[in-house]
This record gives structure tokens, sequence and C-alpha cells, in this order.
């Protein structure tokens, strides 16, 4: 699914990632662990260039996303993004804040396909081959379809009812909720979680990360950053633990948890633990 | 006091009998013409300016254009309006072979004045933005200028309505220069009904109380206007 090749970054001289070479498989669970400083966040927000990398290669769907001739917008819509401070739009409604995006990438496309078959019509005058139309798709059932997701995603986590509030309204645990239904709403091939619950009440930790243990178990690949130790030996197939920069142990969250083998995992485990 | 009486009588006279209340009308409008499409101009140059001037810097075409940006606002902020005016309609729009009425030269160049004040609020207001606003909707696949456009600016306006409402009030007081190109405002209107009987003193009392009015509605207005826009964010 991605496929991360010798990547590197820099903040003038400090370096924060330092060569990271990596798979992540179609459907796979991966949790990075590791101190602050460590990387990890760096790592996962260069996985859809939200920090562009320095070098190497980001491979999403057999595209080199890091390069910077490609067009990044339309490879971020298949990218979900969650973000430690749930970053909802506080100028727009709950509803909205889930719509805004499919409505209008959707009706971009339109736009893009309408522009394009008006070409091709013109040019069919001439062609003694016709090439055929695009299919255009209707506006208002983009927009009804968005809404209707919008509607049935909220009711799965028992929000429906919030569907106009404004942000400032919901809680923390709330908020965070509806910013995984956002991303859930584009139909993302993966899902990064860049500390989900780190900004969260301890009581409402509880809430966000059941959320998403329903999505693991549907099966979305995903990548997250945590601190939640427990979330990480539950449901992921795989933990990768960071520090300075590169991947120092990667394993089952059996293994590595129970028996670490690099002395700075260990270390790790037991400051936390 | 009795001077003051028939000297207020000499101005109902011309103001009323002599259809003074027209020429007034007329300024009047001619300088909330200018005020107003000045500040939409300036609204609009403006959110551009702030915007360049907040894109990353690694791009070198970023770079010049923040430079023209700097010079540009350098300019407008650097000399008096009364100096652009003037060079706009003697030397700019002749020299670009454009034939417009003072009116409009002045709607233009209130706005470009406008614009470079309205950039510096504008910025101050992008900036106040939390920077994860832009994060979230660029993750989602929504383009730079989009992003802004939806997410940003419409949250950094809150916080600068009240600057905006200055600036408006500051054009509004600048547009009594506009006579200097021949535009007929209201500050020309009322020098003309004093011109009539060489009697200046009641026509400028006048004159500056319908600026003070004009400017109180639009602090009201403003006013309101945020009353209506904090509703949405704290919790009504």
């Amino acid at each position: 699914m991605i496929e991360i090749v010798d990547l590197k970054k820099a903040y003038g001289d400090n370096v924060v990632l330092n060569g990271i070479t990596e798979t992540i498989h179609d459907g796979e669970k991966v949790v990075v662990i590791g101190p602050s400083g460590s990387g990890k966040s760096t790592f996962l927000r260069c996985l859809n260039c939200m920090e562009d990398p320095d070098g190497g290669k980001i491979i999403f769907e057999g595209v080199d996303i890091a390069d910077m001739s490609v067009d990044i917008n339309l490879h971020r819509e298949k990218i979900g993004m969650v973000f430690q401070q749930f970053n909802l739009f506080n100028n727009k409604t709950v509803l909205e804040n889930i719509t805004l995006a499919p409505i209008y990438l959707g009706c971009k496309k339109v736009n893009a396909a309408k522009r394009k078959n008006f070409g091709r019509k013109i040019a069919n005058v001439f062609r003694k081959e016709k090439k055929e139309l695009l299919p255009v798709a209707d506006k208002k059932q983009i927009k009804q379809d968005a809404t209707k997701k919008a509607h049935e995603l909220l009711s799965r986590i028992g929000l429906e009812d919030k569907a106009n509030e404004y942000p400032s309204k919901l809680s923390g645990g709330q908020k965070q909720r509806i910013a995984i239904v956002r991303a859930l709403c584009m139909e993302p091939k993966v899902i990064l979680f860049d500390e989900p619950t780190s900004a969260l009440d301890p009581e409402m930790v509880g809430e966000v990360l059941e959320l998403m243990k329903q999505l693991a178990n549907e099966g979305m690949t995903m990548v997250v950053v945590t601190h939640e130790m427990g979330f990480a030996r539950e449901v992921a197939d795989r933990v990768i633990f960071m520090c300075d920069g590169v991947i120092a142990e990667q394993g089952k969250p059996a293994d590595i948890f129970e028996n670490p083998q690099n002395p700075r995992t260990k270390q790790f485990l037991d400051s936390i633990l | 006091m009795g001077n003051f009486g028939v000297k207020i009588e000499k101005f109902i006279k011309t103001f009323i009998d002599a259809e003074g209340y027209k020429t007034v009308l007329e300024g009047l409008q001619n300088t909330l013409i200018i005020a107003i499409l000045g500040l939409v101009i300036g609204l609009i140059i403006g959110t551009v300016i702030a915007i360049v001037k907040v894109l990353p810097r690694y791009k070198r075409t970023v770079r010049i254009f923040q430079k023209i940006c700097d010079i540009y606002i350098a300019f407008f902020r650097g000399t008096p309006i009364v100096v652009q005016l003037l060079l706009g309609y003697y030397v700019l729009f002749p020299l670009l072979q454009i034939r417009i009425s003072g009116l409009w030269v002045c709607v233009v160049i209130f706005g470009m004045n406008s614009a470079a004040y309205v950039a510096e609020i504008m910025r101050g207001g992008i900036l106040a933005v939390d920077g994860g606003q832009l994060e979230a909707a660029r993750a989602l696949g929504l383009n730079f200028s989009v992003s802004m456009a939806k997410i940003v600016v419409p949250q950094a306006m809150k916080g600068i309505l009240p600057s905006l409402g200055n600036e408006f009030i500051a054009l509004v007081k600048d547009t009594s220069v506009a006579s200097f190109v021949a535009v007929a405002d209201l500050k020309y209107a009322f020098q003309r009904i004093g011109d009539g009987n060489y009697e200046y003193m009641v026509p400028y009392l006048v004159m500056a109380l319908i600026y003070i009015v004009m400017v109180l509605l639009i602090t009201a207005g403003i006013r309101a206007m945020e009353r209506r826009l904090a509703r949405s964010d704290r919790n009504s």
C-alpha cells in the first residue's frame, strides 16, 4: 500500500529522519511508538507529504508522492489524517466539516470532465473515429450522497443530533470522533493517526480508541502514532519502535512488549510501563 | 448671536430654496461610492497580498512576488493619498491611455490605497488562525487556495473585523480629498454652497456633522456584524 524508501528529513542541522525504509501492507495496522523527539510524528506527516521529505521515496499506489511534480492533492484524498488537536473547521458546522471536501472535490471533478467533454465534442467534429465522452456525474447527486453518508457515519458514532452544531460546542472526544468520521467520508485507503488521544481528557480517551478499534476490525489500513500501549498491544499487527530518526526495532506487539531486543526499546518500555 | 441666526437663515435658503441639497446628495453619493467600492477593491487586493505574504518562502517565484508586495505596500503607505490621486489622475491613467472620469480614478486609487492597509491587517488575521486548520484542509486533498478561501480567510475575517471597520472609517474620511481630481464629493458640495454667498461657517459645521453621523452609523453596523459572527463560535 505505502512503500517508504530511505526517507530523510532534516530541519536545518537537526536530522529528524535518517533513512527509513518500510512497507505498510494493505489492511495492516501499524503502531509507531518511541520517545518524544524520535521523529515518529514527522515520519507520519511525511507519509502524506504534510512535511516534504528531503530525500527518499514514498510510493503510494505505485506513484512516488514525494516527487514535487506529482499533484499531491489527488493522493491526499485517499490518505486520511487525524490530528492530535482534532482540527475541525471552526467556521463550519459538524455536517459541513464532514461533507465539505467530498462535495467540493466531487464537483471539481464534474467540472473537469465537462471541460474535457466540451473539447472532445469540438474535436470529434473533425475526427473520423469519434472519441467517447466521459461520464458526467450529477452535482446534486454528489451533494445528496455526501450528506447521506455523513448522517450515516454520524449516527454510527451516536452524534447525529450534533450535525448542525459548531465544533466549539463539542467535547474533545466528540471532536476527535467527528474528525475520524471526516476522514472516513473521503473513503480513504489508509488513515494516519497522529497521537489522536494525547490532547484528550482521560475519560474521553476510551470512546476514541473504541472507534479506532472498530475501524481496525473492519479492515482499514491504519498507521497510528500513539502512547496508548494497551491499544498497540490489542490492535496492532506490527509495532515500530523509533529512536533518533531510525527504526530501532519492530515486530509483533507481543514480541516487542514482552521480549524487546534493543536496549533502547527496553529502556523506553521500562520508563512508561 | 443674532449674526449666527442670520447665517443659519442664509444657509437654509441656499440649502432648500436654491436646491443646495441636491448638490449635497450628489456629493454624499459620490463619497459613499468611493468609500464602499474602495473598500471592496481593497479587501480583494489586500487579501491576495496578505496570502502571498504568508506563503512559505522556499520557492523563488514566491520570494519575488513577496518583494513586489512589499514595494506596493511601502509605496501606498509611504505617500499621501492626495499625491496618489494626482499621480493616478494625471500620470498613470493618461499613460495607460485609459479615459475614465475622476470618480472612477478615485475608486481605483482609494481601493489600491486601502489594499495596502487591509493587507497588513489581513496578514495578522491569517497568522492568528491556528495552523492546524490549514493542515486539516490540505490533508483532505483541498488545494492551497481553496483551503485559504473556504477555511482560513473566513476565520481570519472574524478576528480582524474591528480593524477593518477602522479602515473603512478612515476611508470615508479620506474621500474628502476627492475634489483634487474634480470629483464632487461631500466636502466639495458644501464648499459650493458656501461659495454661493461667501458664507462658510454653517455649511462646514453641517458637513462635519454629516461625517460624524456617517462614522457613527458605520460603527453601529460593525458592532452588529461582530455580534452576529460571534454567535457561531461562542455557545449562543
